[in-house]
């Protein structure tokens, strides 16, 4: 067994600690786990570039970029800031946790894109979260804003599992085909409902909590 | 066909105007470092499939060299918050109708495009709907804004130079792990993973498994790459073949295992980093910070129900 190939890791944990910026220290982790294990320069090259063509639908997101910019320019965020203020009973907890729901059933029905960190969180659940906590300072607002990504990612991790024909779901299948063992998509899926409830229910008394700490 | 080709194209036309409106930016001092960095990303959506594996290879390097020693630099904002304030008032809530298209698009498409597959590439069919939701809403909101093109353009500079080089991170981390897996880490990480359990120990193997997703998950920053590995290190031979737990829970539950690792890493950048420039927070770990504790009990209650559910 080549221990070596795992330097790579070493040099991302290192790279990330001193704050090297974080695209060379990705080259250089490429270059160490892959000279390590063997490949020559320029093959390494060749797949690094193969492998960077291949995910270019990673980047082409960014394509919404123009459209959420536009609506910013035209008070988008003050919009979702207005709106919620006027809103009596409109906590930062249950704000959260209505959004949290919300992107858990849109995910389990298949529709991850609905929202986003740039489709939504940025022009409309963060000014909205900010306007139901009303921050006493800054170091308040990041902790409020960086909650309200935070939910966005609970609520489209553990509730895309339950839709049966998402990337994970027939990555699994695949696998266990291979192996001769043959499933449904829907006998996988259904066993992502009880985590589901499970990370509900956890991030929301986390919300719960996070809004009481804060009005101390 | 409309497919990943027809994506890429439009996403090209964005950063190549991206670079064009940099390159004109007086207000940024390294415009001319910026409108080489998103220039190349353009190129590379544009003509990636024609330059070749190592041409490819030359881009990504000159492109890191770009960002990584040049530095990229930042414009100024186009506008401030006293117009938009005024703006607001004259709008009111129909800017929530705009900001909607994209997601009732996406809706609309991911339903209507599987059933017609001659016409939408059926595996992309999401990533196709969310580009069409956006250039529909760039098109009706310029009319409806009485804006020129280049202003929505302008601020699509605003907010990618906002991002900067995090705009490029998930794609580079999700080529570094497909470089892991042909170096052979994952498979490295999963001998010693198994090489650990203490023999006969159906507990053991299964928090073995199911840490171990969550460890390898947070390495290579995708719990996709880390399945594969585990599940043939442990999952595969220890808890189906040798303890006959249940395949479809032990494969699902541990899949959620690694879920918990993508919280909890700043290798899954698309989730936890780029969220962080987005909402330009100061501490670029500030999500994975606010993610952890959601986590590491969620991982807790996955373990548990390996354990229970698989053995039934």
């Amino acid at each position: 067994m080549n221990l070596w190939v795992l330097s790579g890791i070493a040099v991302m944990v290192a790279g990330f600690a001193l704050k090297v910026n974080p695209l060379l220290v990705v080259l250089l982790a490429a270059a160490t786990s892959g000279l390590a294990a063997g490949l020559d320069p320029l093959a390494l090259i060749a797949a690094f570039g193969k492998a960077f063509n291949d995910t270019r639908y990673v980047s082409a997101v960014w394509l919404v970029l123009p459209v959420i910019g536009l609506l910013e320019r035209h008070g988008l965020q003050e919009r979702a800031r207005s709106l919620i203020a006027g809103l009596k009973g409109a906590t930062l907890p249950r704000l959260l946790t209505g959004y949290l729901l919300l992107r858990q059933i849109t995910a389990a029905l298949g529709l991850t894109s609905v929202a986003g960190q740039a489709q939504t969180v940025r022009p409309l659940l963060a000014p909205m979260a900010l306007a139901a906590a009303d921050p006493a300072d800054e170091e308040d607002a990041e902790r409020v804003k960086a909650m309200a990504a935070a939910t966005d990612n609970v609520g489209l991790f553990f509730g895309e599992d339950i839709f049966i024909a998402i990337g994970s779901i027939l990555l699994m299948k695949g696998f266990l085909e291979q192996q001769g063992i043959l499933l449904a998509p829907f006998d996988l899926s259904v066993w992502a409902i009880p985590t589901a409830f499970a990370a509900f229910t956890i991030h929301a008394l986390r919300l719960w909590h996070f809004g009481r700490r804060r009005q101390r | 066909m409309i497919g990943l080709a027809q994506v890429y194209i439009v996403a090209g036309l964005v950063f190549a105007a991206n670079a064009a409106l940099s390159a004109r930016d007086a207000s940024n001092p390294k415009r001319w470092v910026n409108a080489g960095f998103w220039g190349l990303l353009a190129l590379s959506m544009l003509a990636g499939d024609r330059l070749g594996d190592l041409g490819n290879g030359v881009l990504v390097i000159v492109l890191v060299g770009v960002a990584g020693l040049g530095v990229l630099g930042r414009g100024a904002d186009v506008d401030n918050a006293s117009e938009r304030q005024a703006r607001a008032a004259i709008h009111g809530n129909r800017l929530f109708l705009l900001a909607l298209i994209i997601p009732a698009t996406a809706l609309a498409g991911t339903l209507v495009f599987k059933a017609v597959p001659e016409l939408v590439d059926p595996k992309q069919v999401t990533l196709v709907s969310l580009a069409l939701g956006a250039v529909l809403a760039l098109g009706i909101g310029l009319v409806w804004l009485r804006e020129r093109p280049v202003a929505a353009l302008q601020e699509g500079r605003r907010l990618l130079d906002a991002l900067s080089w995090a705009a490029i991170l998930p794609q580079m981390l999700a080529s570094l792990g497909v470089v892991f897996s042909a170096a052979g880490l994952g498979k490295v990480v999963g001998s010693l993973m198994s090489g650990v359990i203490p023999d006969g120990s159906r507990m053991g193997a299964v928090l073995a498994y199911g840490l171990g997703m969550a460890l390898l998950t947070m390495v290579m920053g995708n719990a996709f790459a880390a399945f594969p590995v585990m599940a043939a290190a442990i999952g595969l031979p220890l808890l189906i073949q040798q303890y006959h737990g249940d395949p479809a829970v032990v494969a699902a539950v541990g899949m959620l295992c690694g879920f918990c690792g993508t919280l909890m890493t700043p290798m899954a950048a698309n989730f936890n980093i780029v969220p962080a420039a987005l909402l330009e927070l100061k501490d670029r770990n500030a999500v994975v910070k606010m993610q952890v504790p959601t986590a590491l009990p969620l991982l807790g209650f996955n373990i548990a129900l390996l354990y229970w559910a698989a053995f039934r």
